[in-house]
């Protein structure tokens, strides 16, 4: 990212200046707003968002949870990162959630969150989003705001082109954006076009959410950079864009850039299952982990998978077709009729538009230009359904509006661009500040978008806001688009570097939000269901600590008996059954994080005293107005000690 | 035509008290399937307000924890719990309800104009009983406090209004009949209007 974005920063004065000098001054601040412009994001106190936003977490690998039009921040969803604030991967219930073939990966890069969806409609369900370093999936509960699943992706190098949702999340999908030998062995990097291959990857979608991979597809060993579903007419298709079809290994900034045109991938998924159902699939060894936290028993298992059905192309023709598409295009974006197949040719000043129905033509005439690997490259002029053109320069990423308009971001020139689609004429420009990625439009990857606005994710935010060191946080833009013309609304910042954001109306969620986990459904293995069963078990040098909590105190709060060298387990339930009365659990010298317990719910902290002495604990979420005296101590002795296993709360002394 | 309308007006002489005798009776089974008072405490916290509803046979909540919520909140001033089991009348009223219940049902059968009145006298009594029994327990609950509790605050008063609306400390306290209360208390006048049917000329 450091050495493109300086390269990039270099380009955009050069070429903002040298292709828009006459439309544009050179420097513009977006300063200058509309005096009407602040009621439109402004929200009383008090008073809710019309919209959710789920902006990927980038970097952090989480998500982040804002409000729109205000840009309010409201949650940060841990996923695929550590997040000691929550507990999250640092207590026991939780640290299974992270667990890989590679054993616990604490981090990863999350990219595009996807909402499910019914009928091509955003349904408020579940959120999907991909890791993209350790290749992964995640599945987000949006009536807890929970990581409720993570499937790890097999024989994938980096899983970028995901998750991307059919109309009725039958199947969330999973491109490898780096190629690898296939099965992955010890070889010459050198022998790349031997031996890697690129790995598509479709995981079925059951109506609890569950995900389980349906397929994979083994494809040349290409870059699979972006993908997304039909929709409407070409339900049942999937698109992903590819780059480095010049398969080469190193410096891919200049190598990887030669070709005229790359591919979008277009695989006949329906086909797909037909050929697995006449099993001309191989079953393949496979060792990838299945991750799934049950909200009854508030504890995530992980189980290892070992095995994968691959279908080969060669196989299974009508399985896959190649459509040459100007210039390593990255986002590829089917228009709300499922008609338009949008290929961003991020080094192209052109936007190449593909029609779905000419290429259905075109299968049928075999009207192919030549095949690799057994799959048929149509000709591109029996595909391509028009040209945006002199668009800007970088094209990444479009979305749509309900009124047949597309908006594609231009990295180089930091704008993003208003078309109609059809015509393919440009109808309006807005700066970004600076250098936008992805955009979003609630619902605008769907059949039906609902947005009255556009927020731009960009990528580099320079003096956007008061400074705060070298690093900054990245910059987020929302625009008015229910106009003619776009209007910048609002700045606000964002959590690590969101690439794809999805948005969806508020009531489409809001009702279904949980309030707190019923105590009386709490099947956890070490609950306590009341402050009576509170009590402490030793098992060899186990401790299980059966803790309760409600205002304002611990039960039992007073331990001794432990000793150096014990393993103490502190399984904390929270009695509370009230909105918003979370309990923390803060051990001393604990090598691991707080525990932050929601009403109703249990978990697990492992403490291993070191030194003798007594210890405190202590309530870390502020729970009321005695939340202060909300403590207890731990006396630890030492090795070999015969004091007593004992617990107290107030009067009551108990002894094992 | 003459004698016929007489022996109508006879006749519906007879049937409409022991009709309304009888729907008095019917109201107060409404006890048992609405609650008869509420009490519900607002504070800026508490935006929807915490519910509490006091019926013939027991004590809920608009949620099922909400006892447990409003027993968290009283223990900072040293409140008893509220717990249901404790209260005796929960588990005697409603036999007392069943006798009039089975009162309204004999005496329209019986069909005697006094009883009609004795029955709407009764049940006065008993609702005037039932109001300063919850009075008395109100009054227990707002100033027999733990004397180790958390919070003191000395003159204040924590005892729920007997209807009406009423500031303790940081909450509103608004206290009011509900449902079958206003029910039951119907069946009075009905009583009233039975006896006055049956005096009726």
């Amino acid at each position: 990212m450091n050495s493109f974005s300086s390269y990039s920063s270099l380009l955009i004065v050069l070429l903002s200046a040298a292709l828009f000098s006459c439309s544009n001054p050179g420097v513009k601040t977006g300063g200058v707003l509309d005096m009407d412009n602040p009621s439109k994001v402004y929200v009383a106190p008090g008073e809710h968002d019309e919209f959710y936003a789920f902006m990927s977490g980038g970097f952090s690998g989480q998500i982040g949870v804002h409000g729109l039009p205000s840009g309010r921040l409201l949650r940060i969803i841990p996923v695929f990162s550590v997040d000691a604030e929550k507990g999250y991967g640092f207590n026991e219930e939780t640290k299974p959630m992270l667990n890989t073939s590679f054993g616990f990966v604490p981090w990863d890069d999350s990219h595009h969150p996807e909402l499910s969806q019914t009928n091509g409609e955003t349904d408020g369900r579940w959120i999907f989003i991909n890791g993209n370093n350790t290749p992964r999936v995640a599945r987000i509960d949006l009536t807890t705001f929970e990581t409720a699943e993570i499937l790890e992706i097999p024989n994938s190098g980096g899983n970028h082109s995901s998750p991307f949702t059919t109309e009725n999340t039958e199947y969330i999908v999973a491109g490898t954006r780096f190629s690898v030998p296939y099965p992955q062995k010890d070889v010459a990097i050198s022998s790349y076009e031997e031996n890697f291959k690129g790995m598509l990857t479709f995981i079925k979608v059951g109506d609890e959410g569950e995900m389980d991979i349906a397929f994979q597809i083994l494809l040349p060993a290409f870059d699979y950079d972006l993908a997304h579903s039909g929709k409407g007419k070409s339900h049942g298709w999937t698109f992903f864009t590819t780059y480095n079809t010049e398969q080469k290994t190193t410096l891919l900034e200049v190598n990887a850039s030669q070709n005229d045109k790359d591919f979008i991938a277009a695989i006949n998924w329906k086909k797909a299952e037909e050929y697995i159902s006449q099993g001309k699939f191989k079953e393949v060894p496979a060792n990838y982990a299945h991750n799934v936290y049950d909200e009854k028993s508030h504890t995530a298992t992980s189980t290892m998978k070992k095995s994968v059905k691959v279908l080969t192309p060669e196989d299974c023709p009508g399985l896959v077709y190649f459509l040459p598409t100007p210039k390593s295009p990255h986002g590829v974006d089917v228009d709300p009729t499922g008609e338009y197949i949008v290929g961003n040719g991020k080094l192209s000043a052109d936007l190449t538009i593909h029609s779905f129905s000419k290429m259905l033509t075109a299968i049928e005439n075999e009207s192919f230009e030549k095949e690799i690997a057994g799959i048929p490259v149509i000709k591109f002029e029996e595909v391509v359904a028009g040209v945006v053109k002199d668009a800007g320069l970088g094209p990444l990423h479009t979305e749509f509006d309900a009124k047949g308009n597309a908006y594609t971001s231009f990295f180089i020139t930091s704008e993003v661009v208003k078309w109609n689609v059809g015509t393919w004429e440009v109808l309006d420009r807005a700066s970004t500040f600076y250098s936008v990625g992805h955009i979003m439009i609630p619902g605008g990857d769907s059949k039906k978008p609902q947005g009255k606005y556009l927020v731009a994710l960009n990528k580099i935010t320079k003096d956007r806001y008061l400074p705060t060191g070298p690093e900054l946080c990245h910059s987020a833009q929302l625009y008015d688009i229910s106009g003619d013309k776009m209007k910048l609304l609002l700045d606000f910042p964002t959590q690590g570097e969101p690439h794809y954001a999805q948005g969806i109306s508020a009531d489409r969620i809001k009702p279904n939000s949980k309030k707190f986990y019923p105590i009386e459904e709490n099947e956890h293995p070490f609950r306590t269901m009341g402050e009576k069963e509170s009590r402490v078990e030793r098992e060899g040098n186990n401790v299980h600590v059966y803790m309760t909590t409600i205002r304002s105190h611990f039960a039992p709060d007073n331990i001794e008996g432990v000793k150096v060298g014990d393993k103490v387990y502190f399984h904390v339930t929270n009695l509370e059954q009230d909105w918003d009365v979370p309990h923390g659990f803060a051990m001393m010298g604990a090598n691991n994080a707080e525990l932050l317990i929601m009403p109703g719910q249990t978990e697990t902290l492992l403490w291993e005293p070191k030194f003798e002495g007594v210890y405190p604990f202590y309530c870390s979420d502020f729970c009321s107005a005695l939340h202060q005296e909300m403590q207890g101590y731990i006396r630890v002795s030492p090795k070999g000690s015969s004091v007593p296993l004992l617990w107290r709360l107030g009067e009551d002394e108990f002894e094992s | 035509m003459q004698s016929d309308n007489v022996g109508k007006s006879m006749e519906m002489k007879n049937i409409i008290p022991r009709i309304l005798m009888l729907m008095s009776g019917l109201l107060l089974v409404s006890l048992f399937f609405f609650p008869m008072w509420n009490i519900t405490l607002y504070a800026p916290q508490y935006p929807g307000g915490v519910a509490m509803y006091i019926w013939i046979n027991k004590i809920s909540g608009d949620t099922p924890a909400t006892l447990q919520n409003i027993n968290i909140l009283n223990h900072y001033v040293g409140m008893k719990y509220i717990v249901p089991e404790s209260i005796p009348e929960l588990k005697y009223f409603p036999y007392i309800i069943y006798g009039m219940i089975a009162l309204a049902v004999l005496f329209s059968i019986i069909n005697i104009r006094p009883l009609y009145l004795f029955w709407g006298l009764l049940m006065i009594a008993l609702a005037v009983a039932g109001l300063y029994d919850f009075y008395l327990w109100e009054y227990d609950y707002g100033h027999n406090l733990d004397p180790k509790a958390p919070i003191k605050i000395p003159e204040a008063s924590f005892q729920p209004p007997l209807i009406g609306k009423k500031h303790i400390v940081n909450f509103i306290a608004t206290s009011y009949p509900a449902l079958s209360g206003y029910l039951a208390g119907l069946s009075i006048p009905v009583a009233f209007a039975a006896w006055w049917f049956k005096g009726k000329k």
